[in-house]
């Protein structure tokens, strides 16, 4: 397995456990559904996972040791709100440049025009700014890709279009993906198994 | 429920005609130019009219406003608008340094607090309060008395008190960039500090100091004043603003209004240039602002 | 004609700053037409970035400063003009807020509702706003809680109630589906559907076709700043055919349980809007005529589209 979480459990502080005892794998060229109802503590499994947070028991494991703690994570997350993971006094370009330099071709596939690059992210919309969220988390670096309700807040074809981009990624270099989302509909259009929480 | 989205931008379709004649860059260089055309006048009174217009004049003494004298004459027929202008140069001057140093100050401390663990933001933070705790103008006073008095006492007086709202600012400013959603991505892409420091945090930090120094100045330039009128400060002989009032306030009730209104009118009109302009250069300095 | 909200050729642009001192109007509402009629459900959907959320402020009156408005707005048949935005925002004309942070997270959530309720002869406020919590199954309990006490289900309720408690005419719910459960999802629709059967004008925005479909009388489908379709739901069921729109079938189509089939590109930038039909780079029956002029709204098969090709 790429990605392996063992019997993780997080809470804040001594706060009451927000989950506990979980076990996930995520394999290379796999995609793998979480779904539960919003509350249930999905947004902080999928932090867990990408590293963002240090799970309090049980431990996550990338190819069989523990995620970095500085250097590129080949663990990368993707959450709901882009606005948040995007400096709002930096040019997209710069954004675009963070990581990796986003090539042509995943710009192509995610829609990104070449006259957004010139802007601030206040000057764009979720849809436009996710799309750079994506295209920055699919560097050829990554290896798992943690997409907590990714494309939730967007319309349809926008969603179909950053999904495209990501099972691209999937196909052609092995690429495994967690899709964190409450909507059965899309984790049965996506996803090879799922995991249900909560 | 009354629209709360509503209520909280009550801001009307049609805007009054200025504004939409005016947007925020035009209106924030009519500020900068009103300001430094302040200043420049102030300034250039200061060092252009003759010192032969401040001798005693006992022929001259107590003449309302003329056009030989706009702000009028004192006891001693000094001219008031020499008076307040080189009054407002000292003040402008021991403001804009004692301002200046007092924010570098707010830098260091803010920025050692937010980085340097919690021992020393627990240091920091008492000594914020510590200084917040007690009345600015009594502290002021206090400093500037310990430090002998004059010029210099009132300037270490100024920077000593003036640093702790500057200081929580940027504190904060730095502590909410490193819990920031962006910074923690930053940090899992692989970004090293140095560059989180410098690309990520600099860019925010950097203008809640500039607007922090050009809120400083009046603040500053007030509380010189203020010092100075109650005594405390610069000494009699030296022109300064506080002094004119303090001297005013005694020869109010004879009907000599234009010893205070004038040279009063004066230090209000830089300290509010000052002020509108630290509120426009904020906006602009902001992406989500700076194009309206 | 509608007897509530008549929105006719309603364009919104906004004046800003380029480098230095050059200013550029921008238009991000281009010629849009639409209505909400009484005991209704019209769901407004369309992307980020379509104007729908624009659309809304433009009802309420709570454009930005730098914005400016052209066309024709007309309520109860009187023309919106600020001052009767003003009289309308929050009495005729309510918002159900989207999100939590919209209450005051230091003040009791009974005081909060009751400050929309209408001072008249019907009682006092807070017997309007205990009549809504009963309701909503919302108890004494809710009404003396701070807004951090309640669940999500229960923000959710307690957001509907301060709408629903001014009386207003027009209820517009800006996106307050997204991240909902099933269950969650399924009761925000019922409150909203109960509220048109009270013969009120309910605007529905969202981006989230599939539930908008299950309530909606109406579905107006924005795309770059205009509507290029408005046609009855059932319209979109069951597998979509009698939709008139190439962007409407497009959108269908992405669907995840139609394929999830996407369609390349972007929507135009508002500061980059081509002449003719905005969609015409995207869409596959696109021919020259589509670049001569923007098409106009016009009636086919029982409901209005933007589109030169459509029968």
């Amino acid at each position: 397995m790429l990605l392996e979480a063992d019997g993780i459990g997080f809470r804040y502080g001594v706060g009451p456990w927000v989950f506990r005892g979980l076990d996930i794998a995520v394999d290379a060229g796999e995609v793998v559904g979480l779904l539960g109802p919003s509350g249930c503590g999905k947004t902080t499994v999928a932090r867990v996972l990408a590293g963002h947070e240090r799970p309090r028991e049980g431990r996550v494991l990338f190819d069989g040791a523990p995620l970095p703690r500085s250097g590129y994570c080949p663990v990368q997350l993707v959450s709901q709100h882009p606005e948040h993971a995007v400096n709002p006094r930096w040019r997209m370009r710069e954004v675009a440049s963070e990581g990796w330099r986003v090539d042509e071709g995943t710009m192509e596939m995610l829609g990104i025009q070449a006259e957004w690059l010139e802007r601030y992210s206040n000057e764009l919309s979720g849809g436009e700014l996710q799309r750079f969220c994506v295209a920055r988390a699919l560097s050829p670096l990554t290896r798992v890709l943690i997409a907590d309700e990714m494309t939730t807040m967007l319309d349809a074809i926008t969603q179909a279009q950053l999904w495209r981009a990501v099972r691209e990624a999937v196909d052609r270099r092995g690429l495994g993906v967690l899709v964190v989302s409450h909507e059965r509909s899309l984790i049965d259009a996506l996803c090879d198994r799922v995991v249900a929480l909560g | 429920m009354n629209g709360t989205a509503a209520e909280a931008h009550p801001r009307p379709v049609r805007m009054p005609r200025v504004r939409r004649a005016l947007g925020g860059r035009q209106r924030t260089l009519l500020a900068a130019a009103l300001a430094a055309l302040a200043l420049g006048a102030i300034v250039g009174a200061g060092t252009l009219l003759p010192d032969a217009r401040l001798t005693t004049d006992l022929g001259a003494r107590n003449q309302a406003p003329s056009l030989a004298n706009p702000f009028g004459t004192d006891w001693l027929g000094r001219d008031m608008l020499t008076r307040t202008a080189r009054g407002l140069t000292t003040s402008l001057a021991l403001g804009a340094a004692a301002a200046s140093v007092s924010a570098l100050l707010a830098l260091a401390l803010g920025a050692a607090a937010a980085t340097l663990g919690k021992m020393a933001d627990a240091a920091v933070s008492w000594l914020i309060d510590l200084f917040l705790s007690v009345p600015h103008l009594v502290l002021l006073i206090l400093i500037s008395f310990a430090f002998g008095g004059g010029a210099r006492g009132v300037a270490i007086g100024i920077v000593l008190t003036h640093w702790p709202t500057l200081a929580r600012v940027i504190r904060a400013e730095i502590l909410a960039l490193r819990g920031s959603e962006f910074v923690r991505v930053s940090r899992r892409l692989g970004t090293s500090n140095l560059r989180i420091a410098t690309g990520h945090m600099l860019p925010h930090v950097f203008p809640q100091f500039l607007v922090g120094l050009v809120l400083l100045f009046p603040h500053a330039i007030l509380h010189e004043a203020a010092v100075t009128f109650l005594g405390f400060g610069l000494p009699p002989h030296e022109p300064a603003v506080g002094i004119i009032l303090a001297e005013a306030m005694m020869h109010l009730s004879t009907g000599r209004w234009w010893l205070a209104v004038f040279p009063g009118l004066a230090l209000l009109a830089m300290v509010r240039a000052f002020d509108v302009l630290g509120d426009r250069v904020r906006a602009l300095l902001d992406p989500r602002t700076a194009h309206e | 004609m509608s007897d509530l909200l008549d929105i006719v050729d309603v364009s919104i642009s906004f004046t800003r700053y380029e480098a230095g001192l050059r200013r550029r109007t921008l238009r991000v509402i281009n010629g849009l037409s639409v209505d909400v009629r009484r005991g209704e459900v019209l769901a407004v959907i369309g992307s980020s970035g379509s104007g729908k959320s624009l659309l809304a402020h433009a009802v309420l009156g709570i454009l930005p400063g730098n914005a400016h408005l052209s066309g024709s707005m007309r309520f109860v048949g009187e023309e919106l003009t600020p001052e009767r935005q003003r009289r309308a925002r929050g009495r005729e004309i309510a918002l159900v807020p989207q999100a939590v942070t919209s209450l005051d997270p230091l003040m009791r959530v009974g005081p909060q509702v009751r400050w929309g309720a209408p001072v008249n002869g019907n009682g006092s406020q807070a017997e309007a706003q205990r009549r809504v919590f009963a309701r909503y199954g919302l108890t004494p309990e809710v009404e003396r809680s701070f807004p951090a006490q309640l669940s999500g289900g229960m923000t959710r309720r307690v957001l509907l109630s301060t709408a629903v408690v001014s009386g207003a005419s027009l209820i517009i719910a800006d996106e307050p589906t997204p991240g909902l459960d099933p269950e969650a999802l399924a009761e925000t629709m019922r409150h909203l559907r109960e509220l048109a059967d009270e013969n009120k004008g309910v605007m529905l925005i969202t981006h989230d076709i599939e539930t908008a479909v299950t309530i909606a009388d109406r579905i107006a489908v924005f795309y770059a700043g205009t509507a290029v379709e408005v046609c009855p739901a059932h319209d979109f069921l069951p597998d979509g055919a009698a939709l008139r729109h190439p962007y409407t079938r497009a959108l269908w189509r992405a669907l995840p349980r139609n394929g999830l089939a996407p369609v390349a590109g972007a929507q135009p930038s508002y500061d980059d809007l081509p002449d003719g039909c905005a969609f015409r780079a995207r869409c596959d029956r696109a021919t020259s005529a589509c670049a001569a002029t923007r098409p106009a709204l016009r009636s086919v098969r029982g409901g209005m589209v933007a589109c030169i090709h459509a029968a």
